[in-house]
């Protein structure tokens, strides 16, 4: 146990590339205030829900870590010991990009700009049966207190779970310390499980992205959203184990371990299209008009290509590459299909978002991959950061030697 | 069926067991099989056994499935008795594809269940030779097959030493016969008492 290397020293190639993207992405960000930005109320629509978009995706993703520490906390899980802290790190980032989100959010509702959200149009509530139906949910004040509620919550709750895991560095545990540790890892990590489903599972998709069209709804979005965002989620701890494998950390991590982040991400790949196809279906054999409304030009419209390629790459992909029990034991696939999931979704979330803003030009450009390279540069530099501060295996926890044992 | 000699090695501990499979693999002797009560983890990988094609037949039974139900749907509801249904296209296939998965499931699931019996060699009314009736207990049952030129005596005592807590020899039937498990129950008749 003496012999593998703890802590993380972060390379200066890493820092180069982050702030490179860091760099590009403001660049992006500025040329695009000031050409869009700037302009009508739809230009500045398009512009801030570019930004809109990329911003609840990576916090979305980023809690998703959290997420994924939490269930397998409160199921006994013992076999992602070996290399918790890289979801741990990852959700040091929901603060960071949760603030930025309510940021824009709040902007976008104390602005009124009812381009994007069509509810903030007072005058057109009034005289709305079906929007004045929903203004006790879909409200400033109440979009307002969930927004911050969900965002500080899901920072304090991580930010416990995280605090706890120091423990296992400190001293080695007994049978009843190392009991009493378990049960209150179980009991913080039931706490954010439930905050998670009142939120992610529920009701902050409907506030953030489906109130984007205000007179649709559909009872499968959340579960589509936090799909979306498990499966990313999976992929990026998938991409910085690789990562750190490749750097020569993570020892007692190897294929086995891989493996099961493999089916994590092939099987949650299928739950999101089982979520899409139920979604899709069932509008589509009904035919109500006020509920066809959202796929209308999704899918006969500009948007066609975009939403079938997000089928491909989320679904056609992953079935048929990580199918197989060497792809997920393979470090070269698993790194190629992570990004293109995480492209993918990215891709869905643009369409979910950009789809109902702009409905009659597909805006994907520059802009859209400019910010997304700040988001990224973003999190590989403060994820990089966190993994830099704590040992990277808790070499007291209970559980870790079924983790070093683990065998699928 | 040829009737064969076998010696066999019971260890009452896994954590022997595999050491013990190592070394025999080692030393030269073919492993007939290791009878277990329960899955373990890992010991296919060190008796050296192939990956199994199970995966790969129910990937085929399956796209059968996929097949069978696309091709039939659409022959009925495009060509053989079209209907209007709410207005929907012949070929709506969205509408299809929740029997489409439910045939592919079922293919798949089937075909690989007789599959894996067949593979097994499980049947209702078919025997196999049992070495050890604790096998589905609490021992884990190692057996080798000899050659006329092993020193059965050799045999046992280096099972022994890497850990077995019984040995002895065997001459049984490898394959399967046609027979009932509730009738006619003599699982040692082949028993040899070692010298």
């Amino acid at each position: 146990m003496s012999s593998i290397k703890e802590q993380f020293e972060i390379p200066a190639k890493l820092k180069t590339w982050s702030f490179a993207l860091i760099g590009a992405g403001l660049l992006a960000l500025i040329i695009g205030f000031i050409t869009k930005g700037r302009g009508t109320e739809e230009e500045q629509a398009v512009f801030i829900g570019t930004i809109m978009y990329n911003t609840i995706f990576w916090t979305l993703v980023t809690n998703a870590s959290m997420f994924f520490i939490c269930i397998t906390t409160l199921a006994m899980g013992g076999w992602q010991q070996s290399f918790r802290r890289i979801p741990e790190a990852i959700s040091t980032m929901v603060p960071i990009f949760g603030s930025i989100t309510v940021a824009v959010l709040l902007f976008v509702v104390f602005s009124g700009n009812h381009h994007i959200y069509h509810w903030l149009d007072t005058n057109a509530v009034a005289g709305d049966e079906i929007l004045k139906g929903k203004s006790g949910f879909l409200n400033v004040k109440f979009f307002t207190i969930w927004t911050l509620l969900a965002v500080g919550l899901w920072s304090l709750l991580g930010w416990r779970m995280r605090q706890i895991s120091n423990e296992a560095d400190q001293a080695a545990f007994n049978g009843e310390t190392g009991a009493s540790f378990i049960w209150r890892n179980t009991v913080r990590a039931a706490m954010f499980i439930v905050w998670f489903a009142l939120t992610v599972g529920s009701t902050i998709p409907w506030l953030w992205l489906m109130s984007l069209d205000a007179h649709w709804y559909s009872t499968m979005y959340s579960w589509y959203t936090f799909a979306s965002s498990f499966v990313s989620g999976m992929s990026l701890i998938a991409l910085w184990v690789i990562y750190m494998k490749n750097k020569g950390y993570l020892e007692y991590t190897n294929e086995e371990h891989l493996h099961d982040l493999g089916k994590f991400m092939f099987a949650f790949s299928i739950f999101w299209t089982y979520l899409w196809f139920s979604q899709y279906m069932l509008i589509w054999y009904s035919n109500q008009p006020e509920e066809t409304l959202y796929f209308k030009h999704r899918v006969q419209g500009v948007y066609k290509g975009i939403f079938f390629l997000n089928l491909i790459i989320n679904f056609i992909c992953p079935i048929l590459i990580l199918m197989k029990r060497s792809t997920k034991r393979n470090y070269t696939l698993v790194t190629f299909m992570a990004v293109l999931i995480i492209f993918g979704h990215w891709i869905d979330f643009y369409q979910m978002v950009m789809g109902s803003i702009s409905k009659d030009h597909v805006t994907l450009g520059w802009l859209d991959f400019g910010i997304l390279s700040l988001f990224v540069g973003l999190m590989i530099l403060f994820v990089a950061k966190a993994l830099a501060k704590k040992p990277l295996v808790s070499k007291y926890h209970p559980f870790l030697k079924e983790s070093i044992i683990h065998h699928t | 069926m040829a009737k064969k000699k076998f010696v066999v090695g019971c260890f009452d501990d896994e954590a022997n067991l595999f050491p013990a499979v190592k070394k025999v693999r080692t030393a030269g002797y073919k492993i007939h099989d290791v009878y277990t009560p329960f899955a373990v983890h890992g010991l296919d990988h060190e008796m050296g056994l192939r990956e199994t094609s199970l995966h790969t037949a129910g990937f085929i039974y399956g796209i059968t499935g996929t097949a069978t139900a696309l091709s039939f749907i659409s022959w009925v509801l495009t060509s053989d008795w079209p209907l209007n249904i709410g207005g929907k296209p012949h070929f709506a296939l969205p509408a299809w594809i929740p029997i489409i998965f439910e045939l592919t499931v079922l293919f798949a699931a089937v075909g690989m269940v007789l599959t894996f019996c067949y593979l097994c060699q499980l049947s209702p009314f078919i025997k196999k030779h049992h070495f050890h009736a604790r096998a589905t207990d609490d021992l884990f049952v190692m057996v080798i097959e000899t050659t006329e030129k092993t020193n059965v005596d050799d045999l046992k005592a280096f099972l022994a030493n890497a850990g077995a807590v019984e040995t002895d020899v065997q001459i049984a039937e490898e394959g399967w016969w046609l027979g009932r498990y509730d009738k006619d129950q003599v699982p040692f008749q082949n028993k040899i008492v070692a010298a």
